[in-house]
């Protein structure tokens, strides 16, 4: 189980609350939790990345363990922490504005 | 009795506001969508409880949004689980993929070198008269889409970016936006849209092919002051019983066309200034029209400090300051061009928001004004319903 939490302005978006659980079969990337993300909440679409390129938003980021996997590819593996669910997986709006 | 309904959006959500038709009392509702822009909300005229918004932001880019109760429920459509539309049996969730037909190509920066067409947001809506499936969309970087499905997916008009001008479309300070789209209502086949910076363009064959129609048009920040494409239109109006005759509010300029675009002549006559966004048309007389004069394309506040819609009962050339019940010193705010509409009651009602959060109304045409509400955030758009 996938922990995952998402910004306020999508968690209403997506008319969720808290944390989101996803099971992900596979290797746990950013890429396959947005796959996951998006197949469950389709409004979702094309607020985290484009539509078709796939290339995150410039103001989205992903953080997890401390650490930050914004710039990693997509398929690049997570910390194990993020697949077994001891840790969640965050997608942040970047600080921007004052 | 009739009611009418007011659609603002606001830099930071949406904003609801209903009354019966004295125009007296009013209710508001919202914020929705709060802490997003609303570029624009936009009701069907044959589905009235069918409303559109665009709503966008920096961080998570451009959401589409229906209605389909008046406003009281809304959600993105083709998202819903029961909307099973692809062929692994999910939902698309499309509603806000706006993708250009093809490689886009490049169109000029403000420098003048050339810029890669990149898909920013939905600046205005225009559902179809007749199909309450239909709705048209004018975005930045400029294109027109168009839905067949009641906003689930768009595809793009490409006929209009591909007519032959599109490399030298500039952005305004707002950015390359496609700001207005009229639909003649006797001709189907014919339709206006407007872009900032590079002028309007019409169809008559529902959208194939496209022509720039700025002959007359004066713009002096481009080289050739009377190029054919290249002029910052910030608006254009047309009143539904002479779809011919158009009015435009350009960067400076109050312009008017009695030949359906093929030529148009200047009517600011004794505006204070004619810099400006917004033009509306009365509902009942043609030739009554309004702008707001702001004092310049660096100030973006009105002139003087006083707040004054302006209007011309002949069609331009001879307006008249409206102030009853307007701020008349110490007022610096803007009236973008989406933020001014007209009901259909009569007497006519006259709305505008303003970039202060003020949505001022006038039940008398514009005789005399109150502010509806006066602390929302920065109004991007209004527009009117009147419901029977």
């Amino acid at each position: 189980m996938i922990r995952v939490k998402i910004p306020p302005h999508l968690r209403t978006l997506a008319s969720v609350s808290g944390e989101v659980e996803l099971e992900i079969e596979g290797p746990v990337s950013h890429g396959s939790i947005l796959d996951a993300l998006e197949a469950r909440y389709p409004m979702l679409k094309g607020t985290m990345r484009d539509h078709v390129t796939k290339v995150r938003r410039p103001f989205i980021r992903f953080f997890a363990c401390g650490k930050d996997f914004s710039l990693d590819a997509s398929d690049t593996p997570l910390p194990d922490a993020v697949a077994s669910g001891a840790e969640p997986f965050f997608i942040v709006g970047a600080i921007a504005g004052g | 009795m009739s009611r009418v309904r007011l659609l603002a959006g606001t830099k930071k959500g949406g904003f609801v506001l209903t009354s019966d038709a004295k125009r007296e009392r009013w209710r508001i509702d919202g914020p929705l969508f709060g802490g997003w822009e609303i570029y624009h909300m936009k009701a069907s005229p044959a589905d009235p409880n069918r409303i559109f918004a665009s709503q966008s932001n920096g961080w998570f880019g451009q959401i589409i949004q229906r209605s389909d109760d008046g406003g009281k429920t809304w959600s993105t459509p083709g998202s819903e689980p029961e909307e099973l539309v692809s062929s692994q049996g999910m939902p698309q969730g499309e509603s806000n993929k706006f993708v250009y037909d093809g490689v886009p190509g490049t169109h000029k920066w403000y420098d003048g070198t050339p810029h890669p067409w990149e898909f920013k947001r939905v600046w205005h809506l225009r559902p179809s008269l007749d199909d309450p499936d239909i709705v048209y969309a004018g975005v930045e970087d400029a294109a027109l889409f168009r839905s067949t499905d009641g906003c689930k997916t768009w595809h793009e008009i490409s006929g209009l970016r591909r007519h032959g001008s599109g490399s030298d479309w500039q952005p305004g300070a707002g950015g390359m936006c496609l700001h207005t789209i009229l639909v003649d209502p006797t001709n189907g086949q014919r339709m206006y849209v407007a872009i900032s910076a590079a002028g309007v363009f019409r169809t008559d064959d529902a959208g194939k092919t496209w022509r720039a129609i700025n002959r007359g048009l004066r713009s002096d920040f481009m080289p050739d002051p009377e190029a054919d494409v290249g002029h910052c239109v910030h608006r254009i109006a047309m009143h539904a019983s002479r779809p011919s005759v158009l009015f435009m509010q350009k960067h400076y300029d109050v312009m008017r066309s009695n030949d359906a675009g093929e030529s148009w002549h200047e009517v600011s006559g004794n505006l204070p200034c004619d810099f400006g966004f917004p033009i509306e048309v009365h509902a009942h007389e043609p030739e009554t029209i309004y702008v707001v004069p702001i004092k310049s394309d660096s100030e973006h506040y009105v002139h003087d400090g006083k707040l004054r819609v302006y209007r011309s009962r002949t069609g331009g050339n001879e307006w008249e300051a409206l102030t009853k019940g307007l701020p008349q010193k110490d007022c610096y705010v803007n009236v973008l061009r989406e933020a001014m509409a007209v009901d259909s009651l009569d007497p006519c009602g006259v709305y505008f928001g303003t970039t202060g959060g003020q949505v001022y109304a006038s039940s008398d045409g514009g005789d005399s004004w109150t502010p509806i509400v006066r602390d929302l955030p920065a109004v991007l758009s209004v527009e009117v319903q009147t419901l029977s």
